[in-house]
Formats: structure tokens, C-alpha cells, sequence
């Protein structure tokens, strides 16, 4: 395992163990929050609405489920972490599947990204 | 929601379409962000466009006209980008009733164009999709064909056009190609009433969406193969304009560009521009007899046309660059780079040129906050915007600062006067980022929107198309801030001119007028804050711009008799070290500047807003103006 990918592994273990993810099933140690993740993380999205409700600002989770939905993220698309902001590695541009999207970690939480 | 066009607001042009003949076509464009949408928009209409607003809110409304081979006209509607009918806010709202037909006095288009990026069909066909459910006679446009030709991407367009179930064109808006099959296949369309039925849309919810992109991707799978040469360009490019140290570089250079350009490039024009209208004014008062008229056509119309024209040249050159960025497809790279500095204090990304042209001046950056979608955080950069140190205000503080502070170094070699000045643009910086957090604060508590954008391919801008774009905005600015504008400069001519001095008065003309008398009637207020009637009855007249300020208090005083020579060793007599303080801080936060509060009102499409901003600003003025002098007073003693 590369030392990215311990780090993912760690903060989602913290983010976890705060409050877990709505999916019990699909839920294994190589699913990731896409926002917990650096750059050159690869994988498919796993599940899209993952965000706890504290985490959706301005918008309602749901609301917020429908924004990523909409513009691309949706399970089976192939994501990649591109680039990171200059400042607190925030936002963060992926590409998803031909298109990139830049967005802020906290939004790119709720999408749940199985590597690979 | 009751939605209705404000009439008022439309161009001088008399509005075609209202006499609707029968052979008369409306379609409307509806595409995701990036598909190149207003291109296609422009290629059809030309420079045939006119801009409006909807009623209460702030999406503007852009139509356009053309005319078919055999006579028929169209009029076409450019609705913002969006992946989504589904509204998200109240503007958006316009975007989902104009295309349902929602919209009072306004029928539905008889046929929807959605614009799509040939390049990348997926999002633009769930799109198509949804918008099929509308049951209007629709129509994709399957834009930057040449792109995909190039980049080896296949696309079958019978397959493609029977499983969507509408025509397929492709176009390239930027070389008009496809744009008469267009409009041809409109008309066939709109001539058979039979493809049209019953709405059956409603909002999707998250699974419709999940089953759309199922079922686009099925479609995009069926009829194209993927690009054999795919564009690595962009990619290449982003490694180096997105890097962490390299891209925050070259952001910070176009910016430093952009602010010279704004700053400087304008000026000798609008030195041109304000050179010939006073010498207008100056040629009207040698050539009529001394009067009212005289001094209307003068000092209030040929000023106050002069005042809106010379913002010309500086909102030509931003929204040039800001064209420019946003077709090259950087735009959305820069407000990545500045989301994490900006959101610091609840603004977006995009918020950071607004705020840089506002050094120039506040009127351009107001109005190039149109660069930011959502609402919230367009009000409140748009609120804090005449808090950057405006071109204006520069020769108010040099003067006062020439007057006051002595020229000496201080703490090892620094120059005070330009650690005065430095302190006055910094003072302006750190309240503009503290207003906009306290904004979000108490108006949309803890509601941060969320920054989620596309990163668009980058492209070559088509210079067509960019001058189209600046020409609009600068006949925007014209009808619509111009006119606001003007009338208050005739209303400030008026306050300062009627009535006019008795025979055989002693003091200026101006101490005679209601600028006078409002102003003598302000003085007691102002008096806690070290200013004197003098000053009081000079903001007034400098309501019409700070820097015409610097001529009031010479008007005020040079002429009052008590003295000639330079206005800065005049106030430096006649006013005390805490007054000239009181009277710098008053200028960083007051709102003296009527056209911004002109254009905020248009930009904003309500009354509200430019009240709110002229409220706290003066608040501020007077609370700033307050401290610094009785500080001041208390260490001067």
C-alpha cells in the first residue's frame, strides 16, 4: 500500500469512527471519502450522498446529492484526485470520467470512491 | 410565482415581437455551463440582442432576433447554463418557468435547442432527457463539432437523434457552421403543432437522476465511439496553471495585468472623454448668457453625461479580460486557485476580480460580479465591493495627506505619507473581507454555498464572439446604469445650483443653494465627528463622485473669501489634525458615490440592496470618523 493511501485510510478511519456512513453493505477498507483523498488518488465512485447533514452548508444533503449527481459524479464513474489548492490542499479538481471538477473537500466528502 | 418581464428595463429598440404574426418563432437555448451556449446564441442573433431583467430577481434576460431565408423571424431566448431544470434558487426559477411557459405574458418556446459540447455528451444528454419530458418540439445542437471531428471522436447522428427521439445539428457556433439546418429544422418543427404535448416534467429526484445518467450513458455508448485523439492539451496546461506555487504565480501576474489595464490603460481615454465634455462645458458657458439654462445644459446634462461615459473605457477593458478568461476557459481555474482565500471570509472563488476592479473603481467590479452564479455570493461581493480603495478616492487622499501628514520617514526608512496611504487601502481590504463575513453571519447564517464547478476544456476565444460580448456589456452599461446616472448628476446640479446666490451675496453661490442649506442643517450632526459646515455642505456636490469633493471644498472655501493659494495649505490652516484624520477615515467607508448606488440598484434589480449598502457604509463612516477624531483629539489634546 502506497503512503497515500494510508493516509486516506487513516482520516477515514477518524471521520468514521465520528460518525459513520449511511451504507453498512458496500462498506470496506478500501472505500474512501473522495475528500479525504490527495492527489493521484484513483478509483470508481461507490456512492454518491454520503454527507452528513451538518456537512451540507447551505443546501440539504439531498440537495446536495442531486448537484454532484448532476453534473457528473455517479456511481461507476471513473474519478481521479488531478490537482489540489495552493492553500490547505482545498478545493480539489477531479476528473470524472472525460470532465473535471473542481470542488471543495467538504462537498467531495459525499462522494464515497472505491480505489482501484 | 409570478414572474413578469419588467418592461422598463427592455432596450430603446421598440419591441418586435410584441406584434406576434403568425409565421413569428420562439425558441429558447438551454445547455450545461460550457457547451458553448451564448456562442450559438451569438452566431444566430448577431449583434441583434437585447438585455432585460426579470421582476425581482437578478438573472437577466437575453433575447435575440433573426430571420429566416423565407421571412420568418425568430426570437430567441439564452437562458443560463444549467444541468438541471430543477430550480435551486428563485433566479433559477426563471430558467424553469421561461422554458414551461410559466412566465406571465410570455408563452412557452415553441421549440426547445439544447445546446450540447460535442466533446462531452454525457451530462448534456441526461439534460436532453429531462428537458424531453417538457413535451415541446426540442432539438440538440450538437456544438464544437469540429472538436470532436478533431480529437477522432465518432458519432453516429441517426443513432444518436432515434434514441433521444429529436433532431440532431450538429454546429459550430464560432464559424456559423450548421446554423441555417438550425434554424430550418426550427421551422419544420414549429410547423407541425403535432410534436408538441402535455408537460409531464417534474423535479428528479436523486434516483431519476441516477436512472437519466443510466440511460445517457446507454445512448452516448450506442452512438459514438470515444475520441482516438483525445485532447491532452488541457491536462498539460492545467499541470502547470493549477500547480500550487506556478499557478498562484501566473494568477497573481494576469491579475497584476488586469489591475494595470483597468488602472492605467483607461486613463488616458478617460482623460479624453472628461477633457472634451468640460471643454463642451466650457464652450456652452462662453457661448449662452449667464443663467439657469445656461448652467443646466452646462454643469448638469453635458457633466452628467460626461460622468457616464468616462466609465466606458474602464468597463470595456475588464469585462475584455474577463471575456477573454472565461472563453480561453481559465476562469474557473482562477477561482479555484482563490476559493481558499476568498471563502475565508464566505465568498466564492469568482469573487476575487469583482473586488480587484473595484481598486480601479466600484462600478465596473459591481457590475463584473455577474461572473459569480449564485445569489448570495454575487450580494455580497457585490455589498462589499465600494469598500476596495476606488481611482476616486486617491486625489481626496492625497490632498489631505499632502495637507497633514508631515514628510518625514518613520520606523526606519518608511515614507509616513505612504504608510498613511498604505494603512487607508488596507483599512479598506480588511473591512470588505470583515462586512462580508459578518454579512453572511447574520443574513445567511452558516449557509456556505457550495463550490462545485466544471473545469472546461481550454479553447481558443473566437474574436467575433469576444467583441460581440464587450459591446453588449458596455450598451448594457449605457442603457441601464447611464440612465440612473445621469439623473442623479442632474439631481446633484440641482441640489448645488437652485436657488442662486441673491444680488450682492458674499459667500459662494453654493452656500445659497438647498445643497447649502441641507448642508448647514447637517452640520450639528457631523460636528461630534470634527467636520465643519464647510465640509459638510462640500459632500454634497461630492456625492457625485468622491474625488469631485476635492473641487467642492475649493468652491467652498477659495471662493468664501477667506484666501487663495493651493486648497492644501488652505485646509491646513483652517482645519485641525483631527478633522483631516476624521475626514480620511469618513472617505474609506462613506458611501459618496451616488452612480454606485445607481448601479447596484440595476445590478441587483431592487431598491433594497443599494439602501442596505448606503445604511451600513454611513454607519460605518460615522463610527470610524467618530473614533479617529477623538482619539486623535485626545493624544493631540
Amino acid at each position: 500500500m502506497s503512503a497515500d493511501n494510508h493516509y486516506h485510510l487513516r482520516s477515514l478511519g477518524r471521520s468514521l469512527s465520528q460518525s459513520p456512513p449511511p451504507i453498512l453493505d458496500g462498506y470496506d477498507a478500501d472505500l474512501v471519502r473522495l475528500g479525504h483523498g490527495a492527489k493521484g488518488l484513483k478509483g470508481v465512485v461507490a456512492l454518491v450522498g454520503a454527507a452528513e447533514p451538518a456537512v451540507a452548508g447551505a443546501i440539504s444533503a439531498a440537495e446536495l446529492e442531486r448537484r454532484l449527481l448532476e453534473i457528473g459524479f455517479v456511481e461507476g464513474a471513473a474519478v481521479e484526485i488531478l490537482h489540489e489548492g495552493a492553500f490547505g490542499r482545498d478545493p480539489i479538481v477531479v476528473r470524472v470520467d472525460d470532465t473535471r471538477v473542481a470542488l471543495r473537500r467538504r462537498e467531495a466528502d459525499a462522494v464515497l470512491v472505491r480505489l482501484g | 410565482m409570478t414572474t413578469n418581464l419588467d418592461v422598463t428595463e427592455s432596450s430603446s429598440s421598440p419591441a418586435p415581437e410584441a406584434s406576434a404574426a403568425a409565421e413569428s418563432r420562439r425558441i429558447a437555448l438551454v445547455g450545461v455551463p460550457n457547451a458553448g451556449k451564448t456562442a450559438l446564441f451569438n452566431a444566430l442573433t448577431g449583434a441583434r440582442q437585447k438585455v432585460a431583467n426579470y421582476a425581482g430577481v437578478t438573472v437577466e434576460r437575453k433575447e435575440g432576433f433573426t430571420t429566416t431565408p423565407d421571412g420568418t423571424r425568430i426570437s430567441i431566448l439564452d437562458l443560463p447554463g444549467t444541468y438541471s431544470l430543477r430550480a435551486r434558487s428563485p433566479d433559477e426559477a426563471v430558467t424553469r418557468d421561461a422554458v414551461l411557459g410559466r412566465i406571465a405574458g410570455e408563452a412557452a418556446p415553441d421549440v426547445i435547442v439544447c445546446v450540447a459540447d460535442a466533446t462531452n455528451l454525457r451530462v448534456a444528454i441526461r439534460l436532453a432527457l429531462e428537458l424531453k419530458q417538457v413535451g415541446r418540439p426540442m432539438i440538440l445542437a450538437l456544438n464544437m463539432h469540429d472538436i470532436a471531428l478533431r480529437q477522432g471522436v465518432d458519432i453516429d447522428l441517426a443513432k444518436l437523434s432515434a434514441a433521444l427521439g429529436m433532431p440532431v445539428i450538429p454546429t459550430v457556433a464560432t464559424r456559423r457552421r450548421g446554423i441555417d439546418r438550425l434554424l430550418e429544422t426550427v421551422e419544420a418543427l414549429a410547423a407541425s403543432a403535432h410534436s408538441t404535448s402535455p408537460s409531464s416534467w417534474h423535479e428528479p429526484t436523486a434516483a431519476e437522476v441516477r436512472a437519466g445518467h443510466a440511460a445517457a450513458d446507454r445512448i452516448v455508448r450506442t452512438a459514438t465511439r470515444p475520441p482516438t485523439r483525445p485532447d491532452t492539451w488541457t491536462g498539460r496546461i492545467d499541470n502547470v496553471l493549477l500547480h500550487p506555487v506556478a499557478g498562484t504565480l501566473i494568477l497573481l501576474l494576469l491579475l497584476f495585468l488586469m489591475f494595470q489595464a483597468v488602472f492605467a490603460w483607461a486613463t488616458p481615454v478617460m482623460d479624453l472623454i472628461s477633457g472634451g465634455f468640460d471643454a463642451a462645458a466650457t464652450w456652452v458657458k462662453a457661448s449662452f448668457p449667464p443663467g439657469m439654462l445656461r448652467s443646466l445644459i452646462a454643469d448638469g446634462i453635458i457633466t452628467g453625461v460626461g460622468s457616464v461615459l468616462v466609465f466606458l473605457p474602464q468597463i470595456m477593458i475588464l469585462f475584455l479580460f474577463i471575456i477573454l478568461l472565461e472563453d480561453l476557459g481559465y476562469m474557473a481555474r482562477a477561482a479555484f486557485l482563490m476559493d481558499r482565500l476568498m471563502g475565508a471570509a464566505g465568498l466564492h472563488g469568482r469573487a476575487f476580480i469583482p473586488l480587484l476592479s473595484s481598486f480601479a473603481c466600484a462600478i465596473p467590479g459591481i457590475m463584473a460580479a455577474r461572473v459569480i452564479d449564485s445569489r448570495r455570493d454575487r450580494l455580497a461581493t457585490i455589498m462589499v465591493a465600494p469598500l476596495m480603495t476606488c481611482s476616486a478616492r486617491i486625489p481626496v487622499y492625497t490632498l489631505i495627506i499632502a495637507a497633514f501628514i508631515p514628510r518625514q520617514t518613520v520606523l526606519g526608512g518608511l515614507n509616513l505619507q505612504g504608510l498613511v496611504m498604505f494603512g487607508l487601502y488596507a483599512t479598506g481590504i480588511v473591512s470588505a473581507l470583515l462586512v462580508a463575513f459578518v454579512m453572511r453571519r447574520l443574513l445567511w447564517r452558516g449557509q456556505v454555498e457550495p463550490f462545485i464547478m466544471e473545469l472546461p476544456a481550454y479553447k481558443k476565444p473566437d474574436p467575433k464572439n469576444v467583441a460581440v460580448n464587450v459591446l453588449l456589456r458596455a450598451k448594457v452599461f449605457l442603457q441601464r446604469a447611464g440612465t440612473i446616472i445621469l439623473a442623479m448628476m442632474v439631481l446633484i446640479w440641482f441640489l448645488s445650483s437652485v436657488p442662486g446666490a441673491p444680488p450682492g451675496a458674499t459667500e459662494p453661490a453654493i452656500d445659497y443653494s438647498f445643497a447649502g442649506m441641507l448642508g448647514h442643517a447637517l452640520a450639528p450632526l457631523l460636528a461630534p465627528i470634527g467636520f465643519n459646515w464647510q465640509m459638510t455642505v462640500a459632500l454634497i456636490p461630492g456625492m457625485a463622485a468622491r474625488e469631485v469633493a476635492v473641487g467642492a471644498l475649493a468652491t467652498v472655501y477659495a471662493v468664501s473669501g477667506e484666501g487663495d493659494g493651493p486648497l492644501g495649505s488652505l485646509l491646513a490652516a483652517h482645519w485641525s489634525l483631527p478633522t483631516a484624520l476624521s475626514f480620511l477615515a469618513w472617505y474609506i467607508f462613506a458611501p459618496q458615490c451616488l452612480s454606485t448606488l445607481g448601479v447596484v440598484r440595476r445590478e441587483t434589480n431592487s431598491i433594497v440592496w443599494p439602501l442596505a449598502m448606503f445604511a451600513y457604509m454611513l454607519v460605518l463612516a460615522y463610527a470610524a470618523s467618530f473614533v479617529v477624531f477623538n482619539v486623535a483629539q485626545a493624544l493631540v489634546g
